[in-house]
């Protein structure tokens, strides 16, 4: 319980620091980075077991504030918490101590806190309220950190984001009126007596929450927010941000409300996110720019995790594993978290040593950036879903999922998608490789940088060559309707 | 514990530790080359003790959870040790080639990097004891061998790179599908004790073979998922044997002998009335391959057509699915590795050290460059299924499966090939040894100045082993003999 609300807790005190601290503020990430992932490693160690969990302050609900966290809360907040630490460390080298105080270096660490402290929350939040706040407070500063990149882009992100934000809290009003409750178990026991408010309620939560994650066909503000923002800033946004919200609507519908769906809410998701990936891959191949191409990639790649809504429980019956779909989505989370991430650092330092974020300019890259080049090779291997890598677990479990329950055209849907992956993402590493003169670059601010992105893509890598502790930790304490699949769980 | 389960593990490392060192070695020629010798000499050790557990009866077998019941298997079989040992032998013969081959040319480092990657790759393929420890090493090589092919960077290598990476992914992607499909039907399959084809109806279950047979014959090169490979000849030389000889082609190969075995089973891909088809598309695969090899003026070109037909005899042999016919497609998996990289290493050599690449520019290198031609001129009528070099028994024993247990068109089609071999590596040992030598070739002197004993031994050595393994195909340790200790391990359980 403790140290659930110390993962909340620290990096909003960390918040606060960077900004009492000033000049010495970026410092303080030498001591969030190893702290923060040692306590996501500790929770991960205990959720292993049993789900972690408590009331705030000690007062029962509905009076007081739950906080639990489940073995996906525990997976993706230990994912988080590498890429967040990593991406911190290094954003030293664009807002470290070594320039004179900027607005880029002052504003920048208490943006990062705050983010990684709303993500947290989010992951072991158990009411809609609670979750409204942490998701605001991600917005706000996922806002203010793409609006480093692009003003416009910010604000078309904004706009998007309160429009999200206003239907999500129009649809937790509707559930409160209908049960008087905003707890998740609570509304889950309730639902039943008011299930047309209910279902009405679900489907604006979830449109508010669509929005936020950039699921096809709300996906427009994601490529010009997250291709224009700085490396560190697009890292974090791709990664974390668009995860969380979809981790809400996780637990709206598999926590608060199983039972309740029908086949045709069920399949729209699933039609939805097989959409995403097959726009999002194809417009990822038309891309010029490195950094629209990894945006538009993330678009595709956050369809997949759409697909464990027709496929949660396919599959259980005749393979060994239980609850595949549900362990593919955590493993395509995480995989993604940690391979975005790293793609988006890796093209930030090869697009500042050229010079030109175009294709063209990753000509014969790879001589001239061997490290970075073999972490940018890493990470898009993971993307594409090929082994050894979290993501092909990922794919594999999803594609075994969707074939057992006989949903086979999500699985043809799946190879398309990891066959376009490979398309759009050789395409730079070809460049990369072309040619036989090693281009001039522009120096690196600190040698070590290229490490940054190495470390999350071996992270990305490890994730499916040791997926069995991950795998038992994602499917502890794992709901009913995630291991059942959604329409098999009685109201 | 017993010390001796971790030999696959450590013949899986031995290639990686070099792959890792290399990698950070850019500046450090002679270190590097050390650690590669080093490490290949030590593997070459660890399969000479396999070897000797295998024989006697032993498995080894490593293993560790993906997932709850999903495990990633290294299992030594005799099957997986005799690609384990081709390619540790061929590994070491092309890392001694390469150390010369690119001397003085840059990226040298990531070169060994990946070279030594595939070799990684190559043996847990080989000692795949479950579907998906198969695909997870089937797409390392896949990955690694590509900054391989394009290594030059040229616009020609990069278009090589391109045609290969679409072939073998598409294949991929067929094969995770077909595995994929499988798995949900029967659960994890482990090459020990087979897939449970009972929930699946005959028309499912034919097409799932057929989806992991066109999975794998993209690296295989069966018509018509075969224009990769002569695509790739952009390639330095040391990759082309990589691609025909130590890895890629054969990875495929093995595959398929594996799916028809070890997941399937002879009776029921008779049953299922599957391999005769592929036997036909085998063949079909032989004649094209020859056929287009003739047509090719470029030396490297026709070589590579040649495999595009030779390693089709590996899969003719396995589907015939008779005790010989398995023989002779096993034993054709050391053989034509044996023969091919010889070829391929006098290929390299013509080119490097006289700028011969062309069939027409042959004429009298046979007395300028005898070792190398030797080897060359032995490998090639090895290839055509002259005793007593390897690729006669190669022939023999298919050619026995085929009419021991097989259509009669076989026997027919193996009598065409071995023409059509004939007639497209006679003329480039006649132009060799018996046309006087053309105004264009670098007189002696050039070439003594130029000769590297490092760029010929190896070449001479695998015709050696070639000859040798013609000639003594009858003791237990020649790759005849383990071929049959194979054969009757499958057939007298």
């Amino acid at each position: 319980m403790n140290l659930l609300f110390a993962l909340v807790a620290l990096p909003l005190l960390f918040m606060l620091a960077s900004l009492v601290a000033g000049r010495h503020g970026p410092r303080l990430i030498w001591l969030a980075a190893p702290l923060m992932t040692g306590l996501a490693v500790w929770l991960a160690m205990v959720v292993h077991t049993a789900p972690e969990g408590g009331a705030l302050g000690g007062w029962p609900v509905p009076l007081g504030i739950m906080l639990e966290a489940d073995g996906l809360a525990a997976a993706l907040m230990m994912a988080s918490a590498i890429t967040a630490a990593i991406t911190g460390l290094f954003a030293l080298g664009s807002y470290g101590t070594t320039r004179a105080e900027t607005t880029g270096s002052y504003t920048f660490w208490p943006l990062f806190y705050g983010l990684w402290a709303a993500v947290n929350a989010v992951l072991v939040s158990r009411d809609l309220f609670n979750l409204y706040v942490a998701i605001e407070l991600l917005s706000i500063c996922a806002v203010a950190l793409a609006a480093f990149g692009s003003r416009k882009a910010a604000m078309d992100y904004l706009m998007i984001a309160l429009a999200g934000s206003l239907a999500y809290l129009l649809g937790v009003v509707l559930i409160f009126a209908a049960v008087g409750t905003l707890d998740l178990s609570l509304i889950a026991e309730r639902a039943p007596e008011a299930r047309t408010s209910i279902l009405i309620g679900a489907a604006l939560i979830s449109a508010g929450l669509i929005a936020k994650t950039a699921l096809f066909p709300l996906h427009g503000w994601l490529p010009p927010a997250h291709g224009a923002a700085p490396p560190a800033v697009s890292a974090l946004l791709s990664a974390l941000v668009v995860k969380a919200s979809f981790v809400i609507l996780l637990r709206v519908w598999f926590e608060a409300l199983p039972g309740l769906t029908e086949q045709a809410i069920i399949t729209g998701f699933g039609m939805l996110g097989a959409a995403a990936i097959l726009y999002g891959s194809a417009l990822a191949l038309r891309q010029e720019g490195l950094k629209a191409l990894i945006a538009y990639s993330t678009v595709a790649q956050l369809g997949y995790l759409f697909l464990v809504f027709p496929l949660a429980g396919g599959g259980e019956t005749i393979t060994p594993w239980a609850a595949g779909a549900w362990g593919a989505m955590g493993f395509h989370a995480s995989a993604h978290m940690l391979a975005k991430a790293g793609l988006f650092l890796a093209a930030g330092l090869m697009i500042h040593a050229s010079g030109n974020g175009r294709m063209d300019g990753l000509t014969g890259l790879a001589r001239a950036m061997p490290v970075t080049t073999l972490a940018f090779a890493l990470c898009a291997v993971s993307l594409m879903g090929l082994p050894p890598s979290g993501g092909f677990m990922a794919k594999y479990l999803m594609l075994i999922a969707s074939l057992a329950s006989g949903q086979w055209p999500y699985a043809l849907v799946i190879l398309a998608g990891g066959l376009m992956a490979a398309a759009y993402l050789f395409r730079p590493l070809a460049r990369m490789f072309a040619g036989n003169e090693t281009p001039a670059i522009t120096p690196l601010a600190h040698r070590w940088l290229p490490l940054a992105p190495l470390a999350l893509a071996i992270a990305a890598m490890a994730l499916g060559l040791l997926s069995a502790a991950p795998y038992e930790l994602m499917a502890s304490g794992l709901p009913e309707a995630g291991e059942a699949g959604l329409e098999e769980v009685e109201p | 514990m017993n010390t001796t389960i971790l030999i696959p593990v450590l013949l899986v490392l031995a290639p990686l530790i070099p792959a890792v060192v290399s990698a950070f070695l850019s500046g450090h020629t002679g270190w590097r080359n050390g650690v590669n010798i080093g490490f290949a000499a030590l593997k070459l050790a660890l399969v000479a003790y396999a070897l000797a557990g295998v024989a006697a009866g032993a498995e080894y077998e490593w293993r560790i959870a993906f997932v709850p019941g999903l495990d990633l298997v290294l299992r030594l079989d005799a099957l997986a040790l005799l690609f384990v040992t081709l390619s540790t032998v061929l590994w070491v013969a092309t890392t001694l080639y390469a150390i010369a081959y690119l001397e003085g040319t840059p990226h040298q480092a990531r070169f060994f990097a990946f070279f030594n990657l595939c070799v990684v790759a190559a043996s847990g393929i080989a000692m795949s004891g479950s579907l998906i420890t198969f695909f997870v090493f089937y797409e390392v090589l896949t990955l690694a061998t590509w900054p391989l092919v394009v290594h030059t960077g040229s616009a020609k290598a990069m278009a090589a790179g391109r045609t290969y990476l679409a072939y073998t992914l598409a294949g991929s992607a067929a094969l995770l599908a077909g595995i994929v499909w499988l798995e949900s039907g029967s659960g994890p399959v482990e090459f020990a004790d087979g897939a449970d084809l009972s929930g699946f109806s005959t028309l499912s279950a034919s097409v799932i073979f057929v989806l992991l047979i066109g999975g794998l014959g993209a690296k295989t090169a069966l018509i018509p998922l075969h224009p990769w490979l002569p695509a790739a000849m952009a390639a330095p030389a040391p990759v082309s044997a990589l691609l025909h000889a130590v890895a890629v082609v054969k990875a495929g190969a093995f595959g398929v002998v594996r799916v028809i075995y070890d997941v399937y089973g002879i009776e029921t891909v008779a049953a299922l009335g599957l391999g005769i088809p592929l036997a036909a598309l085998a063949s079909a695969t032989i004649i094209y391959g020859s056929l287009q090899a003739l047509r090719q003026s470029d030396i490297k070109k026709r070589l590579a057509y040649s495999t595009v037909s030779q390693v089709s005899y590996i899969v003719l042999g396995a589907s015939l699915a008779g005790p010989f016919a398995v023989i002779g497609g096993l034993v054709h998996l050391v053989h034509q590795g044996l023969m091919k990289i010889t070829l391929f290493f006098g290929a390299g050599v013509l080119a490097e050290r006289a700028g011969i690449t062309g069939i027409a520019q042959m004429d009298g290198i046979g007395r300028r460059m005898p070792i190398t031609m030797a080897a060359f001129s032995v490998a090639a009528l090895g290839m055509i299924g002259v005793p007593p070099v390897a690729g006669f028994v190669s022939k023999w024993y298919l050619a026995l499966g085929g009419y021991q247990s097989g259509p009669s068109w076989v026997v027919g089609v193996l009598i065409a090939s071995s023409l059509l071999n004939a007639a497209y590596f006679l003329p480039l040992l006649y132009r060799a040894w018996l046309k006087p030598s053309a105004d264009t070739l670098p007189s002696r002197e050039t070439l003594a100045s130029t000769r590297t004993w490092l760029l010929i031994l190896p070449g001479a050595f695998t015709a050696a082993a070639a000859l040798g393994a013609g000639l003594f195909a009858g003791f237990e340790l020649s790759p005849l003999g383990w071929a049959t200790l194979i054969v009757e391990r499958i057939y007298l359980p």
